[in-house]
């Protein structure tokens, strides 16, 4: 990563791989019940048994096709969601199983940013009251008051200080996202998880909130986990980067190596569906498109083994009887994780088609 | 662009709502044509009037609520001031449409069979039997599995890029001559969205339709699109092949569109050039030229930017730009200053 040679202010951070977060074989089961007496008869598997850290100051992106488990995974990691098996450290302390009294000095250090601009802020409240929140549910003082500081903050992404007194309605989609930010900001966290930050955002709005969430970072020393369905928009703010699919981490490596040279199938399949935007381009993108067929499988019954198995080109009998581990493959980067038996290699035919380069 | 073998054939159209507020000018002053066999993208923002366009197109406007004028034709056939009987016969069998939202735009009472079943008996006198062959037939076109098993299911039980396939089957049961598809992949995840497209593709080539995809994202519309509308505020500000737009584009908001989006297919770049602030209210859209309180060239206009409304003026072959700026001085700071920030890379 040779950043920040134009002098713009850049994602410089080099992680100092000290772990802020880590998740030890993270599961959650959702049951599914039947009956009067609401006997389990199967259970949704939402995320399977994943093991990945966050180092601090760096930019974890999270990414994967709806269904895949991304979203209950951040819910996890905040603890909004109560893991049915395995560990989560957050700064040294196990925080898997507290309850909501013990969870709540962890917070501070711990916020979310939502999807949905329009509802994640209560349209009753006005913008002082909303962002102003944290500080009193977590009985923070502050010097100069919470007034100030609210303003501060909407000062720091980007709003006018002066519509404190406004309510939501009053703002525009990107603008409101700014609100959700700076809720976010106010009680200077270390980690903050963002599902879908821009994604109900317009184009050229998401941009700005891209490059927001960058000067942030940079300022402020944050620590983010991204979970996004856009590729394009996890490579560009991630050091590193995490496919999910159907509840598990097929790959997991740094950025650069990650993009450049795709080792799971699906990551491959992922990557090469993302339309181009380049008209010239057109059919050769058309040629070298991995087309997967069918649907992703029901996470209440997944395939046995290798959950990619069913959709993949490569699949043997050994994907269906043995799950592979998600470890570094020969002549990977290190840190470049993946989970498959038949990893792809450079410049390989993928699915009859010519690898993407 | 007047095209002789134009199909569908835009001009002047003015879609306006009158509201308590004042009035919403979603669509003014739209001209554009389209052939048989060609796909056109229109690209903006919310609230850039796309999708407005798109329903007009469809005579789908409510007359008590708006107030429609300029020009639609349909293979010779005027939409705006025809009857709304005669549109009617048209809509489904010369024209259709294909929902952003496949489970809002189905009903969820009725089988999928059921409903495009129903499509296809309005505009032809067959029997049901026949009818639901035609429909197994549309829904094994679209690829979906088992087709005389799955149609007679319900929406709800199909998943997202089958419901959607299904949609694509619905609108395209009665082989319409124009197929407009609005925000077609916006809902579904890159896998189904590349199949999709593909199949739009397939399709179009097989019923040598016209296409006009509406869309806000320039991915999107790079794979499909012949020719590319970008508007803004209800107007159109750049029009040209999909090729000038990409790679000559001229409007400094079509700049800002390709600066704002990170792409796959080149290195990382430093920082997204987004544009600044906020796209405008249809009630209040600024003076002058709608973009310009958001453009970063404005003051190279003289001021003529708050005051006149610039003209919808040629640049190159076929490549209607509108903006104040002289189209050397575009040229030159596309070339000189835009394009070297969008490629550097990190």
């Amino acid at each position: 990563m040779t950043e920040s040679t134009a002098g713009e202010s850049v994602a410089t951070q080099t992680p100092t791989k000290e772990a802020l977060l880590s998740a030890q074989g993270l599961q959650k089961h959702f049951p599914i019940t039947k009956g009067l007496l609401k006997r389990q008869v199967a259970a949704v598997k939402a995320v399977d048994g994943i093991d990945f850290d966050v180092y601090k100051g760096e930019t974890l992106g999270l990414v994967g096709e709806s269904g895949c488990g991304k979203s209950t995974t951040g819910r996890l990691i905040t603890r909004l969601a109560e893991p049915t098996a395995g560990k989560i450290m957050f700064d040294g302390k196990d925080i898997s199983h507290l309850g909501t009294g013990a969870m709540r000095p962890f917070r501070r250090d711990m916020q979310m940013i939502f999807q949905d601009p329009f509802s994640s802020l209560n349209p009753r409240h006005t913008v002082g009251t909303i962002v102003g929140a944290p500080f009193h549910i977590q009985g923070v003082k502050t010097p100069h008051g919470v007034k100030r500081a609210v303003q501060d903050l909407l000062k720091l992404v980007g709003l006018n200080p002066e519509h404190y007194n406004r309510y939501p309605h009053e703002f525009s989609g990107g603008q409101r996202q700014r609100i959700g930010i700076a809720r976010t900001l106010a009680l200077k966290p270390k980690l903050i998880i963002a599902d879908e930050p821009v994604s109900a955002l317009d184009v050229s709005i998401q941009a700005q909130v891209v490059n927001l969430l960058e000067d942030l970072q940079n300022e402020l020393g944050l620590t983010y986990v991204v979970i996004a369905h856009d590729l394009s928009v996890v490579r560009h703010i991630s050091d590193r980067v995490a496919v999910m699919y159907l509840g598990k981490i097929v790959e997991i490596a740094d950025r650069e190596s990650l993009y450049s040279n795709p080792r799971h199938p699906y990551t491959v399949a992922l990557m090469s569906a993302v339309p181009v935007p380049n008209p010239r381009r057109r059919e050769a993108n058309q040629r070298q498109r991995v087309l997967l067929t069918g649907d992703v499988p029901s996470p209440i019954d997944p395939p046995t083994g290798c959950r990619f198995r069913t959709r993949c080109w490569k699949a043997q009998d050994i994907c269906a009887t043995t799950e592979p581990p998600l470890v570094v493959r020969e002549g990977d980067a290190p840190g470049h994780q993946t989970a498959c038996h038949f990893p792809v290699a450079d410049n390989e035919e993928v699915a009859g088609r010519t690898a993407a380069a | 662009m007047p095209a002789p073998d134009a199909f569908l054939d835009v001009r002047d159209l003015r879609i306006h709502f009158p509201t308590d507020d004042g009035l919403v000018k979603s669509v003014d002053g739209l001209t554009f044509s389209l052939a048989r066999g060609k796909t056109l993208g229109i690209v903006g923002e919310s609230g850039s009037g796309k999708s407005v366009t798109s329903l007009g197109i469809l005579g789908l406007h409510n007359k008590r609520n708006a107030r429609v004028s300029g020009e639609i034709s349909l293979d010779g056939t005027d939409i705006v001031n025809a009857d709304p009987e005669t549109v009617r016969k048209m809509r489904g069998r010369r024209m259709a449409m294909i929902f952003q939202d496949p489970l809002s735009a189905m009903h969820p009472y009725y089988t999928v069979g059921h409903q495009i079943i129903e499509a296809y008996r309005v505009h032809n006198n067959v029997s049901k039997a026949v009818a639901k062959k035609h429909a197994i037939d549309m829904l094994g076109r679209v690829g979906i599995p088992q087709p005389n098993r799955r149609v007679d299911d319900y929406p709800h039980q199909f998943s997202g890029g089958m419901r959607q396939r299904a949609m694509i089957a619905m609108a395209l049961s009665c082989d319409p001559e124009l197929l407009i598809a609005d925000e077609p992949t916006t809902a579904l995840d890159v896998t189904v969205q590349a199949q999709i497209l593909d199949l739009m593709r397939d399709l179009q080539q097989e019923f040598n339709s016209a296409l006009i995809i509406i869309t806000h994202d320039l991915g999107v519309v790079a794979e499909l699109a012949d020719d590319v509308l970008v508007m803004y505020g209800g107007k159109c500000i750049e029009y040209g092949s999909a090729v000038t737009i990409f790679e000559e584009p001229e409007h400094p908001y079509t700049w800002g569109l390709l600066g704002s989006m990170p792409r796959l297919d080149r290195g990382v770049t430093n920082r997204l050039l987004p544009i600044s602030g906020n796209p405008p209210s249809l009630i209040n859209v600024p003076s002058g030229c709608a973009f310009h309180p958001r453009c970063a060239y404005e003051a190279r206009t003289g001021g003529l930017g708050t005051t006149t409304v610039p003209e919808l003026a040629e640049s190159g072959r076929g490549h209607l730009v509108r903006c104040h700026m002289p189209v050397a001085e575009r040229k030159r700071i596309w070339n000189e200053q835009v394009r070297p920030k969008l490629e550097a890379t990190s």
